[in-house]
């Protein structure tokens, strides 16, 4: 079981309170989780990662056990603390604006 | 007993304002999508309580919201609440936020556009300015998209195609973005010929299709841009908006950055109508409901200085189609104002005497019952005002 930590405006959209979990078979990388995470969320298309390039939008940040895997590619194996559920990855709206 | 439904989108969210056909005392629903960047909301002629909304933000993009219960509840289309996409490999759901340009011709980028500084920059898409419900069909919406583009959905907003034609009729390398950014921020559907769609853009100009969407062409002859290397270009001036009354679908008024202009002609000529307006910079303007020569605008100061004159906030009204405009002040803060009223932050009610409204980018909107002679303020303290638009309910 896979946890995921939503920014409120997406959880707001997903109509979920809390983080989600999601069932993942096979490597556990930002791709496999954005994957299953859209197919349980269809309403958060478009709203992480392009729907056409599958970019990470560039205000959004992901994060893993403290680390940032923002720049990592897409297929990089996310820690096992993520794999394992221990801990969430963290998808985080940059503070910008000032 | 008619009543009244006010879409009001704001920097932070959606209100709906509603009243009885007095429009003296109003309720206040909102913020719906609170901290979003809600850019538009109008209504389906053809299903009054079918309601479109724009939702955006910098963060997560383009969302697409409907209502079917006239704002009380909201869906993003082809997604409902809470369901869930148990079978990853099936059928893929409405992406009701997925704008993409129109490949299909050639596999590549139809063009490219000017950016800033000259060069050639291509086609991105950032949000929907402007959604426009057809007239007759509730499951058809179009929406004007930045940078500039056409969109149609005629499944409820569940799925997008581009009309394609509009930038690819050959000025498009010659379209600048404004201030603002390309925005497509004006769509008017003829009432009387289903053929026939105007848009306009900003920084582009006018455009007008006879086909239903496939062949455009400018309508800007007569537009004089003081601006631009070619003061009387085809394309690259900066329409700020353009208003129509629906009894008389050939004749159209619009706002440009500067100047107040008119055309009798389905925009195949532009006359200028300033006449005595104290500035004829401005965003807004619209055509009273059932007088189609009396017109309105809100003039500001100039493109450096985006608030009234003198600090009073002024409607002007003219009866005569143009060049004839009188102050509108009844109601309206005559000291210290210095807000905006932006492009789509104006619209009319349809009832026997013609209600006139307008939001700010201080937060307030304001109500005319009786054609603009008197104004007052419904709200006062919302986030900036992006769009206004009202709907009258039988």
């Amino acid at each position: 079981m896979i946890r995921v930590a939503l920014p409120g405006h997406l959880r707001a959209l997903a109509h979920v309170n809390a983080e989600v979990q999601l069932d993942i078979t096979g490597p556990v990388t930002q791709r496999s989780v954005l994957d299953a995470l859209e197919a349980q969320y269809p309403m958060l298309r478009g709203t992480i990662r392009d729907h056409v390039t599958q970019e990470r939008r560039p205000f959004l940040r992901f994060f893993a056990c403290e680390e940032d895997y923002s720049l990592e590619p897409p297929d990089t194996p996310l820690p096992d603390a993520i794999a394992s559920g221990k801990e969430p990855l963290l998808i985080i709206g940059a503070i910008a604006g000032g | 007993m008619s009543q009244v439904r006010v879409l009001v989108g704001t920097r932070k969210g959606a209100f709906i304002l509603t009243s009885d056909g007095k429009r003296q005392n109003w309720n206040v629903s909102g913020p719906h999508f609170a901290g979003w960047e809600m850019y538009h909301l109008k209504g389906s002629p053809a299903n009054p309580n079918r309601i479109f909304a724009s939702q955006c933000s910098g963060w997560f993009g383009q969302i697409i919201q409907r209502s079917d219960d006239g704002g009380k509840t909201w869906i993003q289309p082809g997604t409902p609440p809470g369901e869930k996409n148990a079978e990853p490999a099936g059928p893929p759901k409405g992406e009701s936020n997925k704008f993409v340009y129109d490949t299909s011709a050639t596999g590549k980028p139809l063009t490219t556009h000017m950016w800033y500084d000259g060069t050639q920059h291509p086609w991105e898409f950032k949000r929907v300015w402007h959604l426009e419900p057809s007239p007759s069909d509730p499951d058809m919406v179009f929406a004007g998209v930045e940078d500039a583009g056409l969109f149609r959905s005629t499944d409820g907003g569940q799925n997008w195609q581009e009309l394609a034609g509009l930038r690819g009729h050959g000025t498009g390398p010659r379209w600048q973005p404004g201030a603002g950014g390309m925005c497509l921020h004006t769509i008017i559907l003829d009432p009387k010929d289903p053929g026939r769609i105007y848009i306009a853009i900003s920084a582009a100009g006018a455009f007008r299709t006879d086909d239903g969407g496939k062949t455009w062409r400018p309508i800007n002859k007569g537009l004089h841009s003081q601006y631009i290397p070619d003061p009387n270009a085809e394309v690259g001036h900066c329409v700020h908006h353009v208003a129509m009354n629906p009894s008389r679908p050939g004749v159209l008024f619009m706002q440009k950055h500067w100047d107040v202009m008119r055309s009798d002609n389905a925009g195949d000529l532009w006359k200028e109508v300033s006449g005595n307006l104290p500035t004829d910079f401005g965003f807004v303007i619209d055509v009273h409901a059932h007088e189609p020569e009396t017109i309105y605008v809100v003039p500001i100061k100039s493109d450096g200085e985006h608030f009234p004159l003198e600090g009073k906030l002024r409607v002007y009204r003219s009866k005569t189609g143009g060049n004839d405009w009188e102050a509108l002040t009844k109601g309206l803060p005559q000291s210290n104002c210095y807000v905006n009223v932006l492009r789509d932050a104006m619209a009319v009610d349809t009832l026997d005497k013609c209600g006139v409204y307008f939001g700010t980018t201080g937060g307030q909107v304001y109500a005319s019952a009786d054609a603009g002679d008197n104004w007052n303020p419904i709200v006062s303290h919302l986030p900036a005002v992006l769009s206004v638009e009202v709907q009258t309910l039988a």
